[in-house]
């Protein structure tokens, strides 16, 4: 936590499957405490019975929610919502307005990436990631 | 005026229409990027303008269309989130200094603004503040109020009828618990103090705790409504 004690507080906003299975494996290790964000109920049912986090049903790109989610005492904040434009807005206000030390957003279309690097943002690009690792095992087999 | 001005307009309803007459009876040169197909079916046949059909929240969409070559860009999507990323892409990547943004929530106003967009509109909020506006009674307003509410602004205009018109402050009786901050008078601004008189036309600037309030419009006024 900010406040010096050894876990993290983390903040994940949408439960698709990527954000249900990462606050699953987060709240796995007692120490953090997990928050998971979506704006609709049913989300919820993806995270498994395991889950010891929180859960949140509101809209995230309003700053309202992410004040209630008492943002500022975050550690990290993960943005995994289906809509790149969304998870940018949101990593922009967490690192901008609320200096959360580590935030991460999601982008399907890698080509908005450097854009946001630029910004401090870290992305990852499932996409960018799984083509990476079929282009290695292809080139692998035919070697 | 350059009559050679590239603006690009992003997503949006009817309020495009318009801005396109506006626009193109000045001669600038239009693009339209546009969702709906029926839509920029009818705008490419009513005007002198380049319509896109697509999504312009994706930056090979902009790319395309020649946004590169853009004077400004006007995204009006229903998505604060998507009108945010059309005018970062046009600032960041293209450097495109004039970038207009219209947002849904009117907490949004600050942030967009705070990261780099160079106008936004909240609709929203300047129908709600008209409103807000009108359905107050004339002569009174209640500007703000701060403190979590344990202190009340409110302004009020003086008429020649009221009982409060030709006395000093200090003659008024004014309530303990409240002040008139200032008083503006034509054009210029009074700080008053207990010697001021007050005159017909002034506008006060009151600060007082909420629960005065009422005292002060019957002091002033001689009634409450």
């Amino acid at each position: 936590m900010r406040d010096g004690k050894s876990g993290k507080y983390i903040i994940i906003i949408g439960c698709g499957r990527l954000g249900a299975f990462l606050a699953s494996s987060l709240s796995e290790s007692k120490q953090n405490s997990v928050v998971v964000i979506d704006k609709k109920e049913e989300a919820f049912d993806r995270l498994g019975s395991s889950y010891s986090g929180f859960t949140i049903i509101a809209d995230a790109s309003e700053i309202e929610t992410l004040r209630n989610a008492k943002i500022q005492k975050a550690d990290v904040l993960v943005a995994t919502t289906n809509h790149d434009n969304t998870n940018i807005m949101i990593a922009q206000i967490a690192k901008g307005f609320f200096n959360v030390p580590k935030v991460i957003a999601r982008l399907t279309e890698p080509a908005k990436e450097k854009v946001y690097s630029e910004l401090g943002i870290d992305t990852i690009s499932p996409t960018a990631l799984s083509a990476m690792e079929f282009y290695r095992i292809i080139m692998e087999n035919g070697e | 005026m350059v009559n050679d001005m590239k603006i690009f307009i992003i997503g949006g309803g009817r309020e495009v229409y318009f801005l396109i007459k506006a626009f193109i009876s000045k001669g600038y040169d239009l693009t339209v990027i546009n969702q709906d197909a029926d839509f920029c079916r009818k705008l490419s046949r009513s005007f002198k303008a380049t319509v896109v059909v697509g999504d312009g929240s994706k930056p090979f969409m902009l790319e395309e269309s020649g946004i590169a070559y853009a004077d400004m860009v006007i995204a009006l999507t229903n998505n604060d989130p998507d009108n945010l990323v059309i005018c970062q892409i046009a600032d960041k990547i293209y450097g495109i200094r004039k970038t207009f943004a219209i947002v849904n929530n009117p907490e949004n106003i600050d942030i967009f603004k705070k990261l780099g967009v160079d106008t936004v509109i909240s609709t929203t909020y300047i129908i709600s503040s008209l409103i807000e506006q009108r359905a107050v009674v004339d002569d009174i307003q209640n500007l703000t109020s701060i403190g979590n509410g344990k202190v009340a602004f409110m302004e009020v205009d003086v008429a020649g009828n009221h009982p409060i018109t030709g006395k000093a402050i200090h003659e008024t009786g004014f309530p303990d618990d409240a002040i008139i901050c200032c008083i503006i008078r034509g054009d210029g601004v009074i700080i008053p103090k207990g010697f001021t008189v007050i005159k017909e036309n002034d506008r006060l600037v009151i600060m007082s705790k909420p629960e005065v309030q009422t005292d002060v419009l019957m002091l002033i006024r001689g009634k409450v409504d």
